[in-house]
């Protein structure tokens, strides 16, 4: 416990990385048998730079990226338009709410195989997978956003004769938007999962996902470790732009009440 | 013709007094229920008809018939409870595995400030790669035996359990514990009358996300690597061309996932009567 009290803060995060670097190259020199899984952390340096002066680890992102931003698009557009109309109209929330909410149940990759024959094994099939992903979350909490506009404030807008467009212009985004982002978050996280999977199921195109399973199928241990990293990389690049999104649009939203 | 002039004699309680239950009936039939069954009764129709007139291939939409023989035919010889059976067993040793793990984890790096400082940063990093891409890692360590779904669906599990855990305890408002301060509470009736009692909706929202990633990592290895299991079932139909017992095998993912959610929702109203009755 006098060790562990004796670091200082800034430096106890790294503590854990580092011994785990530690074992793992203590590992290589100590070990008597090696599992063939075991690469050196050198090696995987090696293949990293490898990748990246073929070209295949751009390559690998572009397409995954672009898929991503694809089936993003389609599928949290259309997932924000239903959402809103299922929030905001009883009539459509009582007619399509039960089917949605059983579809929703169906696990994610479950629909491959039917994506797959709908679709194609190419791009498309993988674009509308992705695109599916990224629809379920964005419906969910678009629709919860608009449910829980204050009722006060929808009071005031009767009383004020706004119009229908004013009340979902002044009203009922501005309130949801906390939600929706919410929704939008949670796309892009299922929608890079989907895009991971996606390359995996279906027919290899340049990707991230595509080149795991390859690594995976040439047992090459260094390139799972490259890809494992570049996959992270990039999970935490979205979380932090989707922050960063998220934190200007409020910040209008907090200007915008204040001035009143 | 004299029994259509009498029908138009008579009024309409009269027309109607064979069938007493005009009233429910017509009740029925404007409830939500009958609206939500709307749209999935179109969608038969249409799928019917798309059939009827062979709008698409056979290999893409099967017909209703043949899907319902399928389906039939999967229960009688007991495959698709063999297959179904295998899928709940893996989900449930791993989820309890996971959850078990993540709670513990959860607890320890939420109730102690060293913990979080020491392990925290990793865990999230650990967090941003998402299960699907440490599989093939996985599959290289510890081959495609049994071992391998069963991690793979820890993991699942483990990661928001973790999370919810921590921040839930994290999240326990500061006037509770100011109050169990004045009240001269020790640590463990601090823990068990405050902290866990407030921490328990955020915790038990991470169980219930814990299932469901649970369930979506076990379809995803079992299509990956599985000779048994729904997912290898739909796989197989895939592989086939048997699109009928692909949307059978789908079906019944679809509604175990329901199920499972169902039953934790349960168990949650039953544990949070005291919440509702306080208010």
């Amino acid at each position: 416990m006098k060790i562990l009290t004796a670091i200082p803060k800034p430096l106890r995060a790294w503590v854990l990385p580092v011994l785990l670097l530690i074992t793992w190259s203590v590992y290589g020199h100590v070990a008597d048998n090696l599992s063939p899984a075991y690469v050196s952390i050198l090696s995987v340096f090696e293949r990293a730079y490898l990748l990246l002066a073929s070209n295949e680890l751009q390559l690998a992102l572009e397409g995954s990226l672009t898929r991503l931003i694809k089936g993003l698009a389609i599928g949290a557009f259309i997932g924000f338009v239903v959402g809103g109309l299922l929030g905001a109209s009883r009539l459509l929330d009582k007619l399509f709410g039960p089917s949605f909410n059983t579809l929703k149940q169906i696990s994610l990759f479950a629909w491959i195989p039917l994506m797959s024959i709908w679709f194609g094994m190419g791009d498309t099939g993988k674009v509308v997978f992705l695109a599916m992903a990224a629809f379920f979350p964005m419906v969910v909490n678009t629709y919860e956003g608009v449910r829980s506009v204050p009722r006060e404030l929808l009071e005031v807008a009767r009383v004020t004769r706004l119009s229908r467009w004013q009340v979902i212009r002044l009203i009922v985004l501005p309130s949801a938007v906390p939600s929706i982002f919410t929704g939008f978050y949670l796309s892009i996280i299922y929608a890079w999962l989907a895009g991971i999977g996606a390359e995996y199921f279906l027919s290899s195109s340049p990707g991230v996902g595509t080149l795991l399973i390859d690594a995976q199928e040439h047992f090459l241990m260094d390139q799972i470790i490259v890809g494992v990293t570049v996959i992270g990389l990039v999970g935490l690049a979205l979380n932090a732009s989707a922050g960063r999104l998220e934190k200007s649009l409020l910040n209008w939203r907090g200007k915008s009440t204040a001035t009143y | 013709m004299t029994s259509l002039t009498d029908y138009a004699a008579k009024t309409s309680a009269e027309r109607w007094a064979w069938f007493p239950y005009k009233e429910q009936l017509w009740r029925a039939l404007r409830s939500d229920r009958a609206l939500s069954l709307i749209f999935p009764i179109a969608l038969i129709i249409l799928w019917f008809a798309a059939v009827e007139h062979q709008w698409l291939p056979e290999q893409i939409l099967p017909a209703p018939s043949l899907m319902l023989a399928t389906a039939s035919d999967v229960i009688s010889t007991g495959e698709l409870f063999y297959h179904t059976s295998i899928s709940v067993q893996r989900v449930i040793l791993g989820f309890l595995l996971g959850a078990f793990i993540g709670l513990v984890f959860g607890v320890f790096i939420g109730l102690s400030r060293l913990a979080e400082e020491y392990l925290y940063p990793t865990f999230k990093l650990f967090v941003q790669v998402p299960s699907l891409a440490w599989l093939p890692m996985l599959m290289m360590l510890v081959g495609l035996e049994e071992a391998l779904k069963i991690i793979l669906i820890a993991k699942s599990a483990f990661v928001p359990v973790a999370m919810n855990t921590f921040n839930g305890l994290r999240a326990v408002s500061n006037r509770y514990i100011e109050v169990a301060k004045v009240f001269n509470f020790n640590r463990y009736q601090l823990l068990r009358y405050v902290v866990f009692p407030s921490s328990f909706p955020p915790i038990w929202n991470g169980v219930r996300f814990g299932l469901t990633h649970a369930w979506l990592a076990l379809v995803g290895v079992e299509l990956l690597a599985s000779t048994e299991g729904l997912g290898y079932l739909i796989v197989w139909g895939r592989q086939l061309f048997q699109m009928d017992l692909v949307f059978v095998a789908v079906v019944v993912v679809g509604t175990i996932g329901y199920l499972l959610d169902k039953l934790l929702n349960h168990i949650e109203l039953k544990v949070l009567h005291w919440r509702r009755d306080s208010f």
